[in-house]
């Protein structure tokens, strides 16, 4: 068995004395999805945030492996090393597009800007790049010079996803990936994902409310609940034999799961 | 498949036990079963039997780690390594492996993933496996027309099908791979006098083949031709206990 390519422990964000999460310990493997699942104010942000590096923590360990096989924590790294991981091993793919997006220039150069930062320079190869990309996530060729300003929400959020994958990352990092998207959109943003990750074989943590995007798309599971894990485990073990009494209201709460 | 001798244990349980503890009630505990214990080697069709309620479905979930357990060990042998592991620890990884290599599962019900089509669903475990996606592809299509599904539904997501067209879909997806420990949750129940004749069929091919069958079948004409030892699941209730 390969080794993990994430590795968190005795993790706690404090803000001031309010807990964020505290006492989190949990392994990722290579090609492996784990959700993150809670109500609002679990505190399943912070950690994504924590251990994306977006944010400081207070105390624990966030170790990754780099691709020369280094496991060292995040706080080892120098600025220059931590931003090189955050434009081209990683990516993070927000709840609203428009976090993640530039969205007064133009498509092609949303994915192209992330190949510029790897430093790429022939304009007519990132252009060709950033249209395999847009076709990847069904994007249609002839939209490529058009600002995301002009696209649904739905096409904003594949734009999203196209301008993380295309400098090929190891890792994702998503926020409610389908929270601000119709049903229907939902569906496709999901499928895409889906067949993406497993494609690809990224590594991804995700942080849901929604128990069917954690069914869907995780192997694994962490359920939070007042920035503590309260149940862990495999994903579909998890949402059909809860043990803890606020899974068991979580999966109770949906209508049919 | 990597063949196993007829004396070799495939799947082991030891001394399982489940209870349910509803929070959401009070902390009631409902006991399901206990010292659950039983052996399959290849070529063994095992049936589940009891009345409904019994706990059947329960075990069947525990042994392939999708239920926890409250005791107890479930040994499934690896089929790439060859030794018993246990899949009762419930550690992620371990019962993730299973699943891919050693124990397949056909359930009642197939949960649809949206957009993604009938032929795609059961080539899916061939293709997790590493099997190119148009060879895995073309066995599935193999295996939908052997179940008699029309052709037009195999490109279309499985939502909107009939309770049969879901079954033989499931069911395909379930034969497709040469696990050798298969468990089956009444694979027959929404299919016609035709369909069920081709499950008997495949079933009886697997078991030919050394596969190591745990299932459920309500359907006594079904059970009586495949079933080759029945474990009466009464024997295991946790109810009159509590």
């Amino acid at each position: 068995m390969s080794d993990p390519i994430l590795s968190v422990r005795d993790l706690e964000r404090r803000y001031g004395t309010f807990v964020g999460c505290t006492g989190i310990s949990f392994d990722l493997w290579p090609g492996e999805v784990i959700a993150i699942v809670g109500e609002s104010g679990s505190g399943k942000t912070t950690l994504l945030n924590c251990i994306s590096a977006r944010m400081e923590r207070s105390s624990g360990e966030i170790r990754y492996r780099m691709r020369d096989g280094r496991f060292p924590d995040l706080a080892e790294l120098g600025e220059a090393e931590r931003r090189f991981l955050m434009r081209t091993d990683w990516g993070f793919v927000h709840q609203n597009p428009a976090d993640g997006l530039r969205m007064r220039v133009s498509a092609g150069a949303n994915v192209g800007e992330r190949l510029m930062a790897v430093g790429q320079r022939h304009y007519g190869n990132i252009r060709r790049t950033a249209g395999d990309w847009l076709e990847r996530v069904e994007i249609a060729a002839d939209r490529i010079d058009d600002k995301p300003v002009t696209f649904s929400g739905g096409m904003r959020q594949r734009l999203q996803i196209a301008r993380n994958l295309v400098t090929h990352p190891r890792l994702i990092f998503m926020d409610e990936p389908t929270g601000g998207l119709d049903v229907s959109v939902q569906a496709r943003v999901l499928d895409l994902l889906r067949a993406l990750v497993a494609d690809l074989g990224l590594s991804v943590v995700i942080v849901t409310h929604d128990l069917a995007v954690a069914r869907l798309l995780s192997q694994r599971m962490i359920v939070m609940k007042g920035g503590r894990i309260v149940e862990q485990g495999l994903t579909d073990r998890v949402l059909d034999d809860p043990h803890h009494p606020y899974t068991q209201l979580l999966v109770a709460s949906i209508p049919e799961n | 498949m990597t063949s196993f001798d007829k004396g070799t244990a495939l799947l082991q349980v030891e001394g399982v036990a489940k209870s349910f503890t509803m929070h959401l009630r009070g902390g009631l505990t409902l006991p399901v079963v206990a010292n659950v214990a039983f052996t399959l080697h290849p070529g063994e069709c095992v049936v589940l039997g009891g009345p409904s309620g019994v706990g059947k479905s329960s075990i069947l979930r525990m042994v392939y780690g999708n239920y926890a357990v409250d005791a107890g060990r479930i040994l499934v042998r690896d089929r790439k390594q060859g030794a018993m592991q246990d899949l009762a620890t419930g550690d992620p990884r371990t019962v993730l492996e299973l699943r891919r290599d050693s124990i397949g599962y056909v359930s009642q019900f197939l949960r649809a993933v949206p957009r993604v089509s009938a032929l795609d669903v059961v080539a899916e475990p061939l293709v997790a496996r590493g099997i190119a996606r148009d060879a895995a592809a073309e066995r599935a299509a193999l295996m939908l027309k052997r179940l008699n599904l029309p052709e037009a539904l195999f490109g279309l997501p499985p939502a909107t099908f009939s309770g049969g067209e879901k079954q033989r879909v499931n069911i395909a997806r379930g034969f497709i791979t040469d696990h050798p420990v298969l468990l089956l949750d009444e694979p027959t129940a929404s299919l016609d006098a035709t369909n069920r004749d081709v499950v008997v069929a495949m079933i009886r091919e697997k078991l030919d083949a050394g596969t190591a069958i745990l299932g459920i079948f309500h359907d006594a004409p079904v059970r009586e031709a495949v079933a080759t030892r029945m474990v009466d699941v009464s024997a295991f209730s946790a109810r009159e206990a509590a």
